[in-house]
């Protein structure tokens, strides 16, 4: 069994649903994301994401824009991003690892390559912005044999047809985008996603994550209990980013993120 | 889609090099659609409403109304004696594209896809541009029909291209500086898409190039046909055959695929697409994303890009605004590859030269954007028999650019 899935199984068990913080590669450093990262399952994450630099991020924000900048300017390569997760593996073998990013660093490393060497590594699954279900077809056999989950995302204003289409293989879980709009800015009300959410999970058995606007340990209790996870992303690099001495991480980084993760999973918890 | 994964489902190459793309977008191992899912319904609806439209009369009427009675069209095939008499070989036609309204061919799509918009209900319209001559014209078509227009330009183009930004505040419509990246057009390109995954409802994006996801490189390459059937029908009366040689320059390569699309079963007809060399294909300075760059997924579409080892995209350079992105349509990737049509590098420089050449020899400020195509006619016309023909597309008028030149040449203006 996967890491996503019995990670899910055993949140059912437990009557709760999961946070999944994000963290940009090498934001500000390697060592600083390195050390974030060890620090999430302790501070309450039960899945993680890890988002792969890129310098056209057209579906995010400013505060993902500027994360990407600094992880690139730091050295972020798509190998340097795995060695990272394999670093985090000597130390944890059940917190399940998400990469998010865009498709042509993928693209360049190559589809085989890149799947053999992620799973390798102890990536679980991969969400990729800019490939939709149709053109994933040069990815799936690989990511397939070598055990590793395409999330399929799925967004407000995809109608139930095209739902059953993209939810048709979707494996490990699927990303519910709660807002039609970029990372970091607008919010859905918890009505809004009582009103959508049920609609994706008629259509499949696998669990949806709600993300895209989610920053409040009161935003993300509400995903987690209408859906069966909750994503947070540029509220966590907001306060990484106000931590930051020309643009340098410092002793307030690490702590400063871990402790709003605490509180956002404290709330997801209750 | 690298040499070693799957190329997605395609249809075996049918006989006419102009059938493209397949149904699912793509041309041979280039094209298809890599948006967000949100962006999807958008694209799909698009592709319905452009297949509903040419399948309906009344827009091929309506859109040839709108080509004659406000564009300008057709534009003339101007037999340039002084040039050809300097250069000492090829007769030089120019297709005098500049002398649509607002100054380039970009109206001819701008006005096909602001009809098409129209037919989908859409009340508000966003996109990117590069030297402005896009966005001019979508301001200007806005400004026809009653929409509300939003245009990215990056911060650094909205510097060296102010007369335009002028020209659009004039037309009604609100310039977005965009400082994100290098502020250029792969910037501004993003930020559109971002405008218009926020904003789904209303709002058309409508795209000024050959690229993005499938449709647009096919419809954007439909409306700028117009060009070359126009230099077919013109060329045929001038001198009673087909031209040897056609040569347009190349950014997204809008100009140069509505001029070479109608040429493209004529094999001997040869095509020559000049990309913006910067300082010198070799200088890690260009916009020659054919010469310089290598296939990769970016904007909707799967394509030649300038990007380092990693996948990370580069930064173009050109002295023309318009031609400094890093990426091409994809058709033109194909056709790259399969080999019928050649693509060239031209230097800023050799693109001041020319520029200024034609001003003196023709009477014509050419584009620079233009400038680089007469550039590699300035180097094979002499080469060529005084018998053989070359058609260039002089995609736009260079008074945009008088700024730009003034600054190169040492003159304050």
């Amino acid at each position: 069994m996967s890491r996503i899935q019995a990670r899910f199984d055993a949140l059912k068990a437990e009557g709760r649903g999961a946070l999944i913080p994000y963290l940009q590669a090498y934001d500000p450093d390697l060592e600083t994301s390195l050390a974030l990262l060890k620090a999430m399952p302790e501070a309450g994450a039960d899945l993680i994401e890890i988002g792969l630099p890129f310098s056209d991020p057209s579906a995010d924000g400013p505060t993902i824009q500027l994360a990407a900048q600094r992880g690139l300017k730091a050295g972020s390569t798509v190998s340097g991003v795995l060695n990272m997760v394999r670093r985090f593996r000597e130390g944890d073998a059940a917190t399940p690892i998400v990469l998010m990013g865009y498709l042509n660093p993928i693209h360049t490393y190559g589809a085989e390559a890149f799947c053999r060497d992620a799973a390798d590594a102890g990536v679980d699954g991969i969400i990729l912005v800019d490939m939709p279900t149709e053109e994933a077809v040069w990815l799936r056999p690989h990511a397939e044999a070598h055990g590793l989950d395409i999330i399929a995302l799925v967004a407000p204003n995809t109608s139930h047809e095209r739902l059953v289409h993209v939810l048709r293989e979707a494996r490990g879980f699927v990303y519910y985008v709660s807002i039609t709009g970029i990372t970091g800015t607008a919010s859905a009300s918890s009505e809004q996603l009582a009103a959508a959410v049920p609609k994706v999970k008629a259509v499949t058995d696998v669990p949806v994550a709600v993300g895209f606007g989610i920053s409040t340990p009161e935003q993300a209790r509400a995903a987690a209990q209408i859906g069966d996870a909750a994503v947070v992303a540029s509220a966590l690099i907001k306060t990484l980013a106000g931590t930051l001495v020309d643009g340098r991480a410092t002793e307030h980084t690490v702590p400063a993120v871990t402790q709003q993760i605490k509180a956002l999973a404290e709330a997801v918890r209750s | 889609m690298s040499a070693s994964t799957t190329t997605p489902v395609q249809v075996p190459l049918p006989n006419s090099l102009r059938s493209g793309p397949d149904g699912r977008g793509w041309f041979g191992e280039f094209g298809g659609r890599f948006v967000a899912e949100t962006l999807m319904p958008l694209i799909l609806e698009l592709e319905e409403a452009y297949r509903a439209a040419q399948a309906d009369p009344s827009f091929r009427e309506e859109l040839e109304f709108y080509y004659r009675d406000y564009v300008g069209r057709p534009s003339p095939l101007w037999f340039a004696r002084r040039l050809t008499e300097t250069l000492g070989g090829a007769k030089i036609y120019l297709k005098r594209e500049e002398l649509n309204h607002t100054g380039s061919h970009k109206l001819n799509n701008v006005m096909g896809q602001i009809l098409v918009a129209r037919r989908m209900g859409k009340t508000r319209i966003v996109a990117e541009t590069g030297a402005g001559q896009h966005g001019v014209a979508t301001a200007t078509v806005c400004a026809l029909f009653g929409l509300k227009c939003t245009v990215y330009m990056g911060a650094t183009d909205v510097e060296r291209q102010k007369p335009n930004v002028f020209r659009m505040n004039l037309l009604g419509a609100e310039v977005k500086p965009v400082t994100a990246g290098a502020g250029t057009l792969k910037d501004a390109m993003n930020e559109a898409m971002r405008d218009w995954v926020a904003n789904v409802e209303d709002t058309y994006f409508l795209v000024g190039t050959v690229a993005g996801p499938h449709p647009y490189p096919e419809m954007v390459r439909d409306f700028q046909s117009i060009i070359g059937t126009e230099t077919r029908e013109q060329i045929m009366e001038a001198e009673g055959r087909l031209p040897d040689a056609i040569v347009a320059a190349i950014g997204g390569g809008s100009n140069a695929m509505g001029i070479f699309h109608p040429f493209l079963d004529d094999v001997d007809v040869k095509l020559i697409g000049a990309e913006a060399a910067g300082f010198g294909l070799d200088s890690g300075k260009t916009a020659a994303s054919v010469s310089r760059g290598r296939p990769g997924v970016l904007h909707g579409n799967r394509t030649y890009l300038l990007q380092d080892a990693d996948g990370q995209i580069d930064e173009a350079h050109s002295i023309s605004a318009g031609l400094d992105y890093p990426g091409i349509g994809p058709e033109h990737s194909w056709l790259n590859d399969i080999g019928r049509v050649e693509y060239v590098g031209v230097t800023d420089q050799e693109a001041l030269d020319a520029f200024q050449l034609c001003s003196r020899q023709e009477g014509i400020l050419p584009a620079l954007e233009s400038a680089h195509a007469l550039a590699h006619i300035v180097k094979i016309a002499p080469t060529m028999g005084k018998d053989q023909i070359i058609v260039m597309n002089l995609s736009g008028r260079g008074d945009k650019d008088i700024f730009t030149v003034a600054k190169h040449v040492g003159v304050e203006l």
